[in-house]
């Protein structure tokens, strides 16, 4: 079942700068792991040293962010879309 | 290289000492010029969605944001380019906090603000394989980019 992902503009470079790919999956989780294992360079700014999604990518369906959804687990179906977000964070990280 | 307009260096100074001592931070906005380099006409300030008691040392930008802030751009005929913060009494140079949630392609700003004084402006872009952040020249807009690109200066509200 292809799910259309629309890449962010950061990480298209690392997708032969496509704009959007379609991946194959049951759920938001499969498709983007799917997605990151035909770029694999992708993956390091997907996923962090555990093999979670970083937490400042966000995967919105349609209008909803899957973490107000089922998460990864949110099932998804033929011509959904995907769209990766990054959420932007920082700082000085020093305590006070 | 990252050619910052002048307004958007006063933008991310005054920011940085208004959100004192908490992190400010913001979109930059404009478009590729001659090799390569980030020509930024506006800095456009948004709000620090961190919890309040996290603000002096963290910030965050919402996805929403982020997304309506490259539909502004898009409207504009400009780029989103990259963000700014502020290290409120640490040096502008980013921290590990900063790589670990860095994407490459943009250009990161940060102004270090000394006892409620903006002082330091530096940039920073994540080498494409997250080994670590690059500094970047920071220079000014040469009046011929001005010359050759017309750009809607009336910054609007979204
Ligand atoms: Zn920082």
């Amino acid at each position: 079942m292809p799910v259309i992902i629309q890449i962010p503009t950061a990480l298209r470079q690392f997708a032969d700068g496509q704009p959007e790919i379609s991946a194959e999956g049951s759920t938001a989780g499969d498709v983007i792991a799917a997605f990151a294992e035909r770029y694999p360079d992708i993956k390091r700014h997907l996923y962090d040293e555990y093999g979670a999604l970083r937490s400042f990518i966000n995967v919105f369906l349609g209008e909803n962010n899957i973490k107000n959804l089922e998460g990864p687990a949110t099932p998804v179906k033929d011509g959904d879309v995907l769209i990766l977000v990054p959420a932007i964070a920082g700082g000085t990280g020093k305590s006070a | 290289m990252i050619l910052l307009d002048e307004e958007a260096r006063l933008v991310i100074r005054s920011e940085g000492e208004r959100a004192y001592p908490n992190e400010c931070c913001g979109f930059l906005i404009g478009r590729f010029g001659e090799a390569g380099a980030r020509v930024v006409t506006e800095a456009r300030p948004v709000r620090n969605s961190r919890e309040k008691e996290e603000r002096y040392h963290r910030f965050v930008i919402e996805a929403e944001e982020f997304m309506r802030a490259e539909a502004y751009a898009r409207k504009m005929g400009l780029e989103l380019l990259g963000f700014y913060h502020s290290h409120p009494d640490h040096p502008a140079e980013p921290s590990g906090y900063d790589e670990e949630n860095a994407l490459p392609f943009y250009s990161y700003v940060i102004v270090a603000v000394e006892g409620g004084a903006a002082k330091n402006l530096t940039s920073w872009e994540l080498s494409a394989d997250r080994a670590g952040f690059v500094n970047e020249p920071i220079g000014a807009i040469p009046a011929a980019f001005w010359n050759a690109n017309i750009i809607n200066i009336d910054k609007e509200d979204i």
